[in-house]
């Protein structure tokens, strides 16, 4: 265990309470008011507020194969100055995470890297072809200890290829997470389908197209009683299918991105494909349905769905561009803008959509757990009344692919502690957890 | 001004400054002399990275008469067929010292993408992208419907125009209905909903499925190149009956009012969309329509290059 100790003076928890946190032997010793201890290194956090550490459940870090945009230390390193102590690598890598090799791979260069846990997703049909079930045991018996499968990139569109999957995962209590999208209503398409692309020319990309698998897969979840979690929900018609769902107490939740509570298709006018991403910017009605669905918890969590790529992907045509952006530095900013700020939820919810639930619904040891006293130490502190301005050329990751380039945002992350070694302190990078 | 990206970028003030300067310029293309000094020294780079063989040189000839240095650099055994990038073609095009690009592109926004980086500093005129905009043609389009229609009105005020056919996949109609709008004319779109898109209620038009009823209330019926392989996406079930309900026929030809003229932006599929004899009509205007384009195309450049327009009595 670590000998690092932190004394956290004038911290306020979710619940906005104040206390003093003593961080040592990588987990919360004390939680209590004028904290004193002779040993530990004092870090005032008067004013910000101490959250579990950031869990995402959905993040693209490239490795193997295209380690120019992203690698996994690359990519923990976006991820601690973002304020996560826990990702899960998405699955579409080259060669494909879908056996027990890649996804040990991956789950080693995460534990080498050190700055937080990486908990490999493995793909759920080999090569992501949706044709064949991967070797899911294996996964799930690897020292990754695999439990979410997605082909994310792909939708498991074929019906009987999506139960199998959904019945075999209840063996090892997994989970499928699907990305939505029907292929044969969106061959070729750009962006979100309505006005703006009627205009624009960009071939439309239908709201019915995610709504439909959403809704085949609610169904055929509670047909074989397994569980499901849609990756990425970005319509108001998709968060009313789930909606129903759980009202029906199907076993199933839903993840929304930063970017699909801020941004629309509005931007795609600039033709700039900085903005191209899968599933695309939808219509302000969207954002606002979306805001209000993981208010009320029908949209579970917050996932930043991460995408590097390449400065060549996107300095090109709109239709030439790569989908995705990048996530996990602005996330939790962009959380507060649009949650926090509007009003619509407080820290306490905060917490839970973006560490304790996330967390829960892939079964990730040590991670979201509520701050309290024998907990592992991965925290997150965010000074919520300072605001700055993001500059592609500052960020962690390797691409310099964010959407938000030269947006002022609320909300600084200025600290990250993963199993109570600092990886973030005063917003600088720690790779061994020393404060200068 | 300094570029020509889409209609939706100008004001009716600039559009008819085009209109007015190409009527000026008309008379240099009659004349026994058809050149113009104007840009004597200035580059102009066709970048054609999709076949146009019409666009192309209606564009090189107006370049021409302007004396423009012209190059043409199309995508057949050029670098853009190598897989060279948008990027690395628009950077070479500065090194030569390019003062304008017109370019034609499959890709929508290509011509945007041009002219918001930081690649290239000459002008960018948009000759067709993607399934966005044609901004060139519309402005022939009107200037062949002013000066058949409008009974010496500076704008089209009071004109109506059926736009007829893959409304969904044309650039064409998509800068048409911009600028018949901007110019005060009113617009029915005439198309099997197939070949509309998701989002028409929101263009400035009405929408008929009807050919036959909408044909007999409108000044100007502007046909649309149907393009073949679309049967195989679904969008009719085949040529014979896409050609009943909304070809242009000599039945059809019938209905029409007695001032009526008939456009197409070409290339024609004669017996599809358009039947050759409606093509070869009297009320068809499509072969004065190239005519103009050259016109119209010499005072988009005049404006864009010279900086200024040229108005009767002006310089």
């Amino acid at each position: 265990m670590s000998t690092h100790r932190y004394l956290l003076k004038g911290a306020a928890l979710p619940d906005g309470s104040k206390a003093d946190v003593l961080i040592a032997h990588g987990c919360i010793e004390k939680i209590d008011l004028n904290l004193i201890d002779a040993h530990a290194t004092l870090i005032d956090v008067t004013g910000s507020v101490l959250l579990p550490g950031l869990v995402d459940l959905h993040t693209h870090l490239r490795e193997p194969g295209r380690e120019d945009a992203e690698t996994v230390l690359s990519g923990s390193r976006s991820g601690a100055k973002g304020g996560f102590t826990a990702l899960s690598a998405m699955a579409n890598t080259s060669p494909v995470a879908d056996n027990a090799g890649v996804v040990e791979q991956v789950f080693r260069l995460g534990q080498e890297a050190g700055l937080l846990d990486v908990f490999p997703i493995g793909a759920v049909t080999q090569g992501l072809k949706g044709q064949a079930l991967s070797e899911i045991g294996a996964m799930a018996d690897s020292i990754a200890r695999v439990r979410v499968f997605s082909d994310d990139g792909n939708c498991v569109f074929d019906p009987l290829v999506m139960r199998r999957a959904l019945e075999y995962i209840k063996k090892f209590d997994g989970v499928i997470a699907q990305h939505a999208q029907e292929p044969r209503l969106t061959v070729g398409s750009q962006m979100n389908e309505g006005s703006v692309s009627s205009i624009l020319g960009l071939k439309g990309w239908p709201a019915i197209a995610e709504e439909a698998i959403i809704a085949r897969d609610v169904l055929l979840t509670d047909h074989v009683k397994s569980r499901l979690h849609i990756c990425h929900v970005t319509t108001a018609g998709g968060v009313e299918i789930i909606r129903w769902a759980k009202a029906r107490g199907i076993n199933v939740t839903a993840e929304v991105t930063p970017h699909h509570l801020l941004l629309t298709d509005e931007l795609a006018r600039s033709y700039d494909p900085i903005f191209k991403v899968n599933p695309p910017l939808r219509s302000e009605k969207d954002v606002m349905a979306l805001r209000e669905a993981l208010a009320e918890g029908v949209i579970d969590i917050v996932a930043t769905d991460h995408a590097p790529h390449s400065l060549e992907s996107k300095e090109c045509e709109w239709q030439e561009a790569s989908f995705g952006m990048l996530g996990l530095e602005t996330a939790l900013s962009i959380v507060q803008k649009t949650m926090v700020d509007t009003r619509l939820i407080g820290w306490a919810q905060v917490a839970d959509r973006l560490s304790t639930a996330p967390a829960r619904i892939a079964g990730y040891q040590g991670q979201g757990r509520n701050l309290q006293i024998g907990a592992k130490a991965n925290l997150t502190v965010i000074n919520p009344s300072a605001t700055w301005v993001v500059d592609k050329d500052l960020v962690a990751s390797n691409s310099r692919n964010t959407p938000f380039h030269g947006y002022e945002l609320p909300g600084v992350v200025t600290h990250t502690f993963f199993n109570g070694i600092a990886t973030l302190c005063d917003g600088l990078l720690h790779s061994n957890g020393e404060i200068a | 001004m300094r570029h020509l990206l889409s209609i939706a970028d100008l004001s009716k003030a600039q559009a008819l400054s085009i209109l007015d300067t190409a009527t000026e310029l008309a008379r240099v293309s009659d004349g026994a002399v058809k050149k113009l000094p104007t840009l004597r020294g200035k580059t102009i780079v066709n970048l054609f990275a999709e076949d146009s063989t019409r666009t192309r040189i209606s564009f090189e000839a107006a370049a021409k008469r302007l004396s423009a240095d012209v190059i043409n650099f199309s995508s057949k055994g050029s670098s853009a067929s190598k897989g060279e990038s948008l990027k690395d073609t628009a950077l070479t095009l500065q090194a030569m010292g390019a003062d304008a690009v017109v370019i034609r592109h499959g890709a929508s926004g290509a011509p945007a993408r041009l002219a918001s980086s930081e690649w290239m500093h000459g002008s960018v005129i948009n000759a067709g992208d993607g399934t966005h905009e044609h901004p060139s043609q519309a402005l022939l389009d009107a200037f062949t419907i002013r000066k058949h229609l409008s009974k010496g009105a500076p704008d089209l005020a009071g004109l109506r125009v059926a736009i007829v056919g893959d409304v969904l996949h044309s650039r064409v109609a998509r800068s048409n209905v911009l600028l018949l709008n901007l110019l005060g004319a009113s617009v029915v779109i005439v198309a099997p909903p197939t070949l509309l898109p998701v989002g028409i209620e929101s263009w400035p038009v009405s929408v008929s499925y009807d050919f036959d009823a909408a044909i007999g209330a409108v000044d100007v019926v502007m046909m649309l190149r149907v393009q073949q392989e679309r049967m195989n996406d679904l969008f009719y079930p085949n040529a014979r009956e896409y050609s009943r309900y909304f070809g242009l026929t000599s039945q059809r030809l019938k209905l029409m009012n007695a001032p009526a003229i008939i456009m197409h932006p070409g290339p024609m599929n004669r017996g599809l969309e358009i039947a050759a004899e409606v093509a070869d009509s009297a009320r068809s205007v499509i072969v004065e329509q190239v005519a103009n384009g050259v016109s119209v195309r010499m005072a988009i450049l005049y404006v864009l290059l010279a900086g200024q327009s040229l108005k009767e009595g002006g310089s």
